[in-house]
């Protein structure tokens, strides 16, 4: 199906996600779904159904508390989730889904990776999306928070599967696990950076922290150790890579190690905080501000200088955008013509874009090396990058316009 | 809503019409009512959205330039180097502005290469944005009608601002096709062009002394903006930049900080880097008639969409300064074939008299070396064929061995790029070669100017 259609079927899902709540468990004319939620386990006992109210029952059998998420075909928007879902409880939960494809999943401790993801088809008649502009942006911060956190929530467990290994001296296994640990912060670097001292601590590259009189910690600190720099090696400010810097002993590593786990826990424990809030323009800024990050950093190498894995964060920082871009999409395209062709324009150069970066690899199979990417064809990238950049940056303004 | 005009004291000044003083008669742009840009189907009616966003909905009132601040008008402002800042050449004529225009003191000049991703539609569009830009930035006005702080709060303006404030500065934009727009050198036709290539325009042969970068070579669109205010140069092609984003992006550019060549017979014979006056024989706007034959394609030259345009060719010339800064006067002046100070030919006189090439001394010797650039360069040694030379010095830095990376940067305009093929191959035996090394070139069609509302490339899209 046309990725329009998808998004709008997903906006309507949304709104009626707000009404779950206050509609009756038997709301949907389809018969309910049962959700068997286990520790590492999430059956879901139907592939398919129609579209129209679609009520699930889901019943914890695990050991703690759980979570069920229904996400988009990029399997990362989260469309509606049910949180809290606590051990020997059974409770329903009622989604409004259009036709499209879908990924179904449960979050153990609401955190990790998401468990049991499934693919999920509805099909049948598109659902007309709500006339409410203020129910789709109360609904489009609501899925955007669920979304940081269920980033944040698979950051904690990745980063500190790399810490063990960086700790314990498995340079090896710690260079293979650094790129992908990184990819959920990518993701959500803007929120990381909306509280101000934490990006800073988390992913400061070297040259940033020295020259704001910085401790130097975080990723890259350990990036270095992992991949130690020749003696006639400059640093991206063409200072000496051996300014100021020796191998961590194992004493630091543990330090370095132990700062970056509790960093990360503590960006967790913002983000699942009751009071954290995210506002549209929030968002769309969030979009904007992550091809931002490609457009300096990642383009000329700089941000992983060492491991050279910059495509990694590439990718992630642009999916991080579409993610972005699909919660207002639809808030976007109610605005008239204009809008309509603003969202039109925006997905085919996220389309074109994540074209071009498949040709270097995926966040699943591995990216080629940065150093290995001629400057033509950084080039080909960065032009890509402004292309979609110029109409993105028009998004605040456009969703705020029908906030307004 | 109120237009923009950054030169907002020029409506007050009654000081008004009097552009064409210093003279531009071959564009006979006044025969073209250019006072206002009226609707008509055809014509750009805005950027469009895949340019610049703010300006949805400008619709109808389009480059409209308001009554008595519009187009033509000269305010009178001199500034200490004599230069009228506030000049403004009309982007709409016969023949594109920046040709025989005389020479203004600053260049940007830009080549772009054009996405994988463009169609022809594209491309249409974004020569339809490009002229509606660069209609309004060469009346001083920005970009579009929103401007630089006109649009939302939100969103990023349209025009990039730092021309605000500042006066037309007699810029004019020139827009022109390379070679590779037609057909690419592996023989692909893009954008169904290929039957509407200029027979003529083709890559250039290779010259001997040529050391040409690729950074600085070819290229499928080019945009000269020569203006007399840097900053107002540097803005043209910025925002022409920004407009092309996802359809070209910039394969090569280059600034040029002082004009090598007089266009115009109104304009002092400038100097070039080697501190020689360069352009004295230059082709000028006055020479109508030699412009004619030297300078615009005419009809049935070629294909038909050209006459009325030109070819240009431009050479990023980088010269060995320091060692030509070590050679004795006697031989400088020998190598070029004039005089340093009056830039007379070596074969007596001052600076507009004729050359005597037969002209010997003492002892035998011709006083014009047989391997003088002048004689080389000569319409005699080259059947004739004369370029309208308008070049400009450059300076990007220094090279690694702390040298400054100088040179000039050539453009010429001619009827038929065979002109300036005449004239460099002649130049293989220039004594001036020990001194420089083209390291930049690029040969362009410069199509025919465009009527009020029009866009540039309409007759080749025809």
């Amino acid at each position: 199906m046309s990725r329009r259609l998808l998004l709008s079927a997903a906006a309507a899902t949304a709104l009626a996600l707000t009404l779950a709540g206050c509609v009756p468990n038997n709301a949907g004319s389809a018969t309910s779904i049962d959700v068997a939620i286990a520790d590492d386990a999430c059956d879901v006992s139907a592939a398919e159904t129609a579209a129209g109210a679609v009520t699930f029952s889901l019943t914890n059998s695990g050991s703690d508390v759980n979570e069920f998420e229904i996400l988009a075909e990029d399997k990362l928007r989260i469309v509606g989730e049910k949180e809290n879902v606590t051990p020997g409880q059974t409770v329903t939960y009622t989604a409004q889904l259009g036709p499209g494809t879908y990924y179904t999943a449960c979050k153990f401790q609401l955190i990790g990776a998401p468990v049991g993801l499934a693919e999920f088809t509805v099909t049948g008649e598109s659902i007309a999306a709500s006339e409410d502009e203020q129910q789709l942006i109360d609904e489009a911060t609501a899925n955007y928070i669920s979304y940081i956190k269920s980033q944040t929530g698979e950051l904690v467990p990745a980063v500190q599967e790399f810490v063990d290994a960086y700790v314990a001296g498995d340079d090896e296994k710690a260079r293979g696990l650094f790129a992908t640990a990184r990819v959920p912060y990518e993701r959500i670097e803007p929120t990381a950076e909306a509280f101000g001292d934490l990006d800073p601590m988390i992913d400061y590259r070297e040259v940033d922290a020295v020259a704001e009189g910085l401790d130097w910690t975080g990723f890259h600190r350990i990036e270095k150790d992992l991949w130690p720099p020749a003696a006639d090696a400059l640093n991206s400010d063409g200072t000496s890579a051996l300014l100021d810097w020796t191998p961590s002993t194992p004493e630091q590593r543990a330090e370095f190690g132990q700062k970056l786990v509790d960093d990360v826990q503590s960006l967790y424990d913002l983000v699942y905080a009751d009071d954290f809030q995210v506002s549209l323009d929030d968002i769309s800024n969030g979009a904007i501000g992550l091809l931002d990050e490609v457009a300096v950093g990642k383009i000329s190498g700089e941000e992983d200088w060492w491991s050279h894995t910059d495509l990694y964060d590439f990718a992630a920082n642009v999916q991080g955008a579409e993610v972005a871009f699909g919660n207002v999409e639809d808030i976007a395209a109610g605005t008239g013509d204009d809008g309509t062709a603003l969202v039109a324009q925006i997905s085919d150069e996220f389309a074109a874009l994540e074209a071009l970066l498949a040709e270097y690899g995926s966040l699943d199979g591995g990216f080629v090396s940065y150093d290995t990417v001629t400057d033509e064809q950084r080039a080909e990238l960065s032009d890509r990058v402004n292309a979609l950049a110029e109409p993105l940056s028009q998004l605040t303004a456009t969703v705020l316009g029908a906030a307004g | 809503m109120a237009e923009q005009d950054r030169r907002d004291d020029s409506a007050a000044n009654p000081a008004a019409e009097s552009f064409s003083a210093p003279g531009t008669p071959s564009e006979r742009v006044s025969e073209l009512p250019s006072e206002q840009v009226t609707d008509s189907a055809e014509r750009p009616t805005g950027i469009s959205r895949r340019g610049l966003f703010g300006l949805i909905g400008v619709g109808a009132a389009g480059v409209a330039v308001g009554g008595a601040g519009g187009v033509g008008i000269t305010a009178a402002v001199a500034t200490s180097n004599g230069v009228d800042t506030a000049r403004v050449y009309p982007f709409e004529g016969l023949h594109q502005a920046g040709i025989v225009t005389p020479a203004q003191d600053r260049l940007h000049f830009a080549v772009y290469d054009l996405d994988a991703s463009v169609t022809r539609d594209d491309l249409i569009e974004l020569f339809k944005d490009w002229s509606y830009a660069a209609a309004r930035m060469t009346r001083g006005l920005e970009v579009s009608e929103s401007g630089a702080t006109g649009g939302s709060d939100y969103a990023p303006p349209d025009d990039t601002g730092e021309a605000l404030d500042l006066p037309a500065s007699g810029l004019t934009i020139t827009f022109g096709f390379g070679p590779s727009l037609f057909t690419t050198s592996d023989g692909t036709d893009r954008f169904g062009l290929a039957a509407k290539q200029p027979s003529s325009l083709q890559p250039l042969p290779r010259f001997a002394g040529d050391a040409l970068e690729p950074g600085a070579t070819g290229g499928d669109l080019c945009i000269q903006a020569c203006a007399d205010d840097p900053q107002v140069a540097v803005h043209a092609i910025r925002n022409l930049s920004r407009i092309a984003f996802g359809r070209a992006s910039i394969r090569w550019s280059q600034l040029g900080f002082g004009r090598t060549s007089s266009t115009s017979t109104s304009q002092v014979t400038a100097r070039n880097l080697f501190g020689f006056k360069d352009g004295t024989a230059n082709v000028k706007a006055e020479q109508t008639e030699t412009v004619d034959t030297q300078v615009w394609v005419q009809r049935g030259d070629d294909v038909d969409w050209m006459t009325g345009g030109s070819y240009l060719v431009a050479r990023k010339i980088r010269m060995i300064i320091e060692s030509w800064d070590r050679q004795q006067l006697l031989e400088q002046e020998r190598v070029i074939g004039r005089s340093k100070r009056e830039g007379a030919p070596l074969s007596g006189g001052t600076e507009f008299t004729e050359m005597d090439f037969d002209a010997t001394g003492a002892a035998g010797q011709p006083l014009i070396d047989e391997a003088a650039h002048v004689r080389l360069a000569h319409p005699s040694a080259n059947g004739g064929a004369q370029l309208l030379r308008r070049g400009y010095n450059y300076v990007n830095g220094n090279d690694s061995l702390g040298r400054l990376d100088a040179g000039l940067f050539f453009m010429s305009y001619q009827r038929d790029p065979e002109q300036f093929i005449t004239v460099q191959r002649s130049l293989s035996r220039d004594a001036l070669n020990e001194y420089i090394k083209h390291v930049g070139s690029g040969i362009f069609a410069i199509p025919p100017g465009i009527e009020n509302g029009g866009w540039i490339g309409e007759g080749l899209f025809a």
